[in-house]
């Protein structure tokens, strides 16, 4: 089937219900344009549905003209003039975002040379090309906030503030490893980075992402503590969004207006399995407002529009008004794992998506607006590289795991089955009831 | 006290003590539960701690998984643990492998409860007893009590582990009522996890069982105590860990062993007690070792081929027979 470019907005404009305040569109052609598509589920009024359409234009403009909105467009754009202008961001934020993005590649090329020469094994998945996803998003977060992917989790762990050194040292089985070595490519946890993993199991993140934010929102209401606002992002691919636990999710999210962002990276391919070959309505943004949440398509290779999304997603979500879903049109440049021929995707199709490479393009932005130097890029580079060697040579130097660990962590009780770490049954120590009950 | 309120109180006693353990399953809330297990629990804790979820299993047992990566105690009902396959990945993926998977940095302490096994006249899909399954599941907890004072002890236990725990009930056994202590009655009564109990001491054979064939069990020695044949009946109460110490033990006093479940024979309870047995008290049997299981068939509806699909009083009886009457070297 011919490839669609989805980013003309001739192709979109059609379907869309015609608003009366005329915000004005964009009418430019170029493709790094997007159309910002709120279905949003208006809890004031009877619940009838309420579609605004918005053009944001192209990425060359360093501010966006203020738009003459109406009252009966959703609370998200009525609240659009007191959001900072998303994007014109600082000197500080745009090489924080560039550095994260040079580390995601950096590292991930780092992997495929690794694994070729045999020190990395088993199934590895790369991100390379997926960068201004993981960056736009993660880089909007607290410390607190989650984070769940699946089994491309790398990156996200990078973003989310794991050392490479740790990441490394896991692919490579080691005992340093984030999980020492037990976890792997496809399984990277961390409890004090709020990365709830790595799954295998497409769909199996969302569900455990969506009880994250249950959490929260538990801790809110039931314990009763205010501080409680942490945020929950759900990583995964377009292949996912046909299958039933996303869509049972989405539900649950929006029922009980749960603080999640579903972002779906949608890189056009399921292993070989092309999203309009698997899809009958390829458009998944469409899938949020089916379910009571606004859903947003976005351009997934501009970090830039990603992470305006991103910051409108997180504060929606912190504020307690619900889900959102993202659809972050993106590719990935490499195979669906490093044993994938790639044989399925045109060279056109790729040569496209190459073209849009998300770290050249922020690069470009950089340098252009005058906020950095050529100095300042390549000082990051050499850092990065520097960074990413180092991991290497930490995680070659790191021993293998003891043969003690093959059993531990079967169960969180030490010794298992009940007995306590002084060798007794939990059960027979007194100080086992926490609080008195009363029947 | 029945099963039935027994486990009610256990949920409330719990519910009360810690608000980080919540209940969630379907019908639990307005409906008070589909087998009333959960009673009054939604006027007692509000409809936040007690959730009635939409019909999707999958959804909202990762959810709870989910929550309890992060510290909330959830008490996840299935209707019945067939409805469970449709979330087996999340028992097993999510919860089960999620603490050796991050190297300690992550445990589950989430309880997944409901009826397990046969009822009556529900037919194959309604019926499949899942101890076998979950008990071969390293990271898994797998209770399954019998009585009353099982069902306080083990869902308390159960509900305050760090780690995932299946916990098996019965429908049959909910409206069952047992004589029960006042100890049992305390708040504060737990039963260890991995600890069989001997329900009837005997000497000349050991019959193993949990769930509603414990009862089965008991009737049978009443009845081969008239015939002389004084049988030791053991409640498994716990099938992951199994207590393979108090089986051995008994079965180097009594030489003899019957395995009594519900489930399919194949790779079942009783096979792993036979091979424990065999490995670690070889000597001491004076018989081959007996096996009690369901018919090798799914369940068939028809009252009649039901009941030749579940062990009877009359299989028992007439297994330990069999185990009894054959002996070593003659004798």
């Amino acid at each position: 089937m011919a490839y669609v470019m989805r980013s003309s907005p001739s192709v979109q404009s059609g379907s869309l219900a015609p608003h009366s305040s005329a915000s004005s569109v964009s009418s430019s052609a170029s493709s790094s344009s997007y159309i910002l598509r709120l279905g949003a589920l208006n809890s004031q009024r009877s619940g009838r549905l309420s579609i605004t359409r918005r053009a944001i234009g192209t990425a060359n403009r360093r501010t966006r003209k203020p738009h003459g909105v109406s009252a009966s467009t959703s609370e998200l754009v009525a609240e659009k003039p007191s959001i900072k202008n998303a994007l014109a961001i600082t000197r500080e934020e745009g090489l924080i975002l560039y550095e994260d993005m040079v580390l995601g590649r950096s590292f991930e090329d780092m992997c495929a040379q690794m694994y070729y020469r045999g020190k990395m094994f088993g199934f590895v998945h790369l991100y390379n090309g997926q960068e201004a996803v993981s960056t736009g998003f993660v880089k909007c977060l607290k410390p607190e906030d989650y984070v769940c992917s699946t089994y491309r989790d790398h990156v996200h762990a990078l973003s989310k503030g794991v050392p490479a050194r740790a990441v490394m040292s896991e692919l490579f089985g080691k005992a340093t490893g984030i999980c020492r070595g037990q976890g792997g490519s496809m399984h990277m946890f961390s409890k004090e980075h709020g990365l709830l993993g790595g799954f295998a199991f497409i769909g199996e993140g969302i569900p455990v992402a969506t009880g994250a934010a249950f959490k929260t929102k538990y801790e809110r209401e039931v314990l009763k503590n205010d501080k409680a606002d942490a945020v929950t992002v759900a990583f995964f691919g377009d292949g996912t969004c046909n299958n039933g636990q996303f869509f049972e999710c989405l539900n649950m999210a929006a029922l009980w207006k749960l603080p999640i962002i579903f972002v779906v990276e949608n890189n056009l391919w399921a292993i070989g399995m092309s999203h309009y070959r698997a899809t009958s309505v390829p458009e998944i943004w469409k899938k949020g407002p089916a379910f009571g949440m606004p859903g947003i398509h976005v351009d997934g290779m501009d970090v830039l529009k990603v992470r305006e999304v991103a910051l409108e997603a997180v504060a929606r979500a912190r504020r307690g008004d619900g889900p959102t879903l993202v659809e972050c049109e993106t590719y990935r440049f490499r195979g669906h794992s490093l044993a994938d021929p790639d044989e399925l995707r045109k060279p056109a199709e790729k040569a496209h998506y190459a073209a849009r490479d998300p770290i050249i393009a922020l690069k470009k932005y950089l340098l252009e607006s005058g906020l950095v130097d050529e100095t300042d890029l390549r000082s990051i580079d050499k850092k990065i590289d520097e960074i990413v060697e180092d991991a290497v040579e930490f995680a070659d130097a790191s021993p293998l795991p003891p043969r003690s660990q093959l059993l531990e962590n079967v169960f969180a009780d030490p010794k298992g089955f009940g007995i306590g770490p002084d060798g007794k049954y939990r059960c027979e120590d007194p100080a086992f009831t926490a609080g008195t009950a009363q029947v | 006290m029945t099963v039935r309120d027994a486990l009610n109180s256990a949920i409330d006693e719990e519910m009360s003590a810690d608000s980080k353990v919540y209940l969630m399953g379907e019908e639990v809330g307005e409906y008070q539960g589909a087998y009333k297990i959960s009673k009054g629990l939604l006027q007692k804790f509000g409809p936040d701690r007690v959730l009635d979820t939409p019909i999707t299993e999958a959804g909202f047992t990762g959810i709870g998984v989910g929550s309890a990566f992060y510290g909330l105690k959830p008490i996840v009902e299935f209707m019945t643990f067939n409805f469970a396959m449709q979330a087996i990945d999340h028992i097993i993926n999510s919860a089960a492998k999620t603490n050796y998977m991050s190297a300690g940095q992550i445990s589950v302490p989430i309880v997944f409860r409901g009826p397990n096994g046969a009822a009556a006249g529900v037919a194959a899909q309604h019926s499949q007893c899942f101890a076998a399954w979950y008990g071969s599941c390293p990271g898994l907890k797998v209770l399954s009590p019998y009585s009353a004072e099982d069902a306080r002890g083990l869902l308390k236990a159960a509900i305050r582990d760090p780690d995932p725990v299946v916990f098996l009930e019965n429908e049959i056994l909910y409206g069952e009522a047992f004589p029960v202590s006042a100890e049992v009655l305390d708040p504060s009564f737990v039963l260890p996890i991995g600890k069989a109990k001997i329900e009837r001491e005997g000497t000349d054979v050991t019959v193993t069982a949990f769930s509603k064939m414990v009862g089965y069990a008991l009737k049978a020695a009443e009845i081969l105590e008239k015939e002389g044949i004084n049988v030791e009946v053991i409640n498994l109460r716990s099938i992951r860990p199994l207590d393979r110490a108090t089986i051995n033990q008994s079965v180097r006093k009594t030489n003899r062993l019957v395995t009594v479940e519900e489930g399919w024979p194949q790779h079942g309870i009783g096979a792993e007690i036979c091979t424990s047995v065999v490995e670690e008290s070889f000597d001491y049997l004076d018989a081959p070792v007996e096996r009690i299981t369901g018919a090798d068939v799914p369940m068939p509806y028809a009252a009649n081929l039901e009941r030749m699909a579940v062990p009877q009083i009359e299989d028992i009886v007439r297994a330990v027979k069999r185990a009894c009457s054959r002996s070593a070297r003659g004798k």
